[in-house]
């Protein structure tokens, strides 16, 4: 189940225009992800830092988020610096252990982190639902919308009626193997799987009709843009702005 | 009862799933009075379900006519008229609730109903608290228990203020409590029902009239107010049983 931990608080980062956050993350993680010189980097990892110190998130469970992401970027410093032409720092037999492909990891692993603390410390901090509303009042089509709100809704249910029809293939002492009889068995879990999905969604489809549904979505949230969030987007603004800016003079380290 | 008063009239219905042989309503006339509270009972398969979703123009007879008021509906556009007024309460709560929270999903009708969102809103919360259900506004759908579910659910179809509810299965895996609170919910209401079960006694409680669907055909099956005394005098009266014997 998502549990949706980060999104309970009361920090300025959870009171923030879910609207403001959404652009703000958009914006943030875009500049990031082209950015190249190591002060902009290091700059953006601060500023991620620094938004989640002012979510007031649990230290730990963000901690545990970042090593999920940095496990596969530990494999990239192993490929990449022996992969990538450029001066030795050290070899292993044949293979070059390059130091461009040191600087290319380094860089890619500043960048996946801050662009992943500035996600849990802005996106994180809203409900899911909130941000569907949020997007919807930013003009996103309709439809991409519902699909992500129904599919929230429901991945649960989907979930449930596979563990069902795994535990009634279970109970009747069907073991897993390398065998065609679980290549079928599981093939015809998840065909009823499909089936099953497509006739819920076919009764979810008739319960929305039966309330008046008529292809529009309607919301009951107004968001305000106060004050406080004002300030917030000046202040991100700045923080953006100072970013390009380093990128823009190419400040560099090496 | 006098033929104007007739609030729904279902007029020589047929009804064949694709493939299946025999129809499952087979030139069925039935028609429901306004304020009228009545059971419909039938076997598991006997077109319980589909004659619902015929009268909600889910699904379209091959041939007859339903009338609602004196009106034939026709196409989508018409059917989406009267089911701002007939409400039904789905068997599996879980379709009925696609909304992150217990408001949204309540306040979804009277928004699809043309009502601000404030109003909306306000409507939701009433009904909330009507039903018993105050501060589950923001409670997650998905999270609720099996009764809760149910009990929002028959909510969102009341929230709309509708003239006749059909309630398909309403009792099915509830526990004896909340069993006792829809029946008490339903009792309380001053609107036409019409619910589909196959406990005769959730029936004999909450409705007057209980008709039966077999071979296609709704019968006049008995009065309610017989099988109530019934069913105080005999402890499993909620197996399907005769009752001829006991009148």
């Amino acid at each position: 189940m998502i549990q949706e931990t980060f999104a309970i608080g009361s920090s300025p980062m959870h009171r923030m225009d879910p609207r403001l956050k959404i652009i703000a993350a958009t914006v943030f993680s875009v500049q990031t992800a082209i950015s190249d010189h190591f002060f902009t980097l290091i700059t953006a990892l601060i500023l991620g830092v620094a938004m989640v110190i002012l979510a007031r998130l649990k230290f730990f469970l963000v901690l545990k988020r970042l090593l999920i992401v940095n496990g596969f970027i530990f494999f990239l410093w192993l490929v990449l610096p022996l992969t990538f032409p450029g001066e030795a720092i050290f070899s292993l037999g044949p293979l070059d252990y390059t130091l461009s492909g040191v600087i290319l990891s380094a860089g890619i692993t500043l960048k996946s982190n801050a662009i992943l603390l500035s996600l849990i410390a802005l996106t994180g901090t809203s409900y899911l639902a909130t941000l569907g509303y949020a997007l919807n009042q930013l003009k996103v089509p309709d439809k991409i919308i519902y699909l992500f709100l129904i599919t929230y809704r429901y991945i649960f249910v989907i979930e449930q009626e596979y563990q069902r029809l795994i535990r009634a293939a279970r109970v009747r002492c069907f073991e897993p193997g390398t065998n065609l009889h679980t290549y079928r068995t599981y093939a015809y879990l998840i065909g009823m799987l499909f089936v099953k999905a497509s006739a819920r969604a076919e009764r979810v489809y008739h319960a929305m009709l039966c309330r008046g549904f008529a292809g529009k979505f309607h919301t009951l949230r107004q968001f305000s843009f106060t004050k406080s969030d004002l300030v917030w987007a000046f202040t991100l603004s700045a923080g953006l702005m100072f970013m390009g800016y380093l990128e823009w003079m190419k400040t560099t380290l090496f | 009862m006098d033929e104007n008063n007739v609030i729904l009239r279902l007029d020589n219905i047929c009804f064949g799933y694709p493939g299946a042989g025999k129809k499952v309503l087979d030139h069925l006339n039935f028609s429901i009075h306004a304020g009228q509270k009545v059971g419909l009972i039938g076997p598991n398969g006997s077109g319980k379900s589909t004659l619902l979703h015929i009268v909600m123009g889910l699904l379209r007879p091959d041939s007859g006519h339903v009338e609602f008021l004196g009106q034939r509906p026709e196409t989508e556009k018409d059917f989406r008229l009267i089911r701002r007024q007939v409400g039904l309460v789905f068997q599996n709560a879980d379709d009925q609730l696609f909304s992150p929270t217990v408001l949204e999903d309540v306040a979804f009708g009277p928004l699809n109903m043309g009502k601000s969102p404030d109003q909306a809103s306000e409507m939701s919360v009433r009904i909330l608290n009507e039903l018993n259900l105050n501060g589950f506004e923001n409670r997650i759908t998905y999270k609720l228990s099996g009764g809760e579910k149910k009990l929002v659910a028959l909510a969102t179809v009341l929230v709309m203020e509708p003239k006749v509810l059909f309630l398909d299965e309403p009792s099915t895996g509830l526990d004896e409590s909340t069993r006792e609170h829809i029946i008490d919910i339903l009792n309380r209401l001053d609107i036409t029902i019409v619910m589909v079960s196959h406990e005769y006694d959730y029936l004999a409680r909450t409705t007057q009239t209980i008709y039966t669907l077999n071979n296609g055909k709704v019968e006049y099956c008995c009065n309610s107010e017989d099988l109530h005394t019934h069913y105080h005098s005999h402890p499993a009266g909620r197996m399907p049983h005769g009752h001829e014997d006991h009148r």
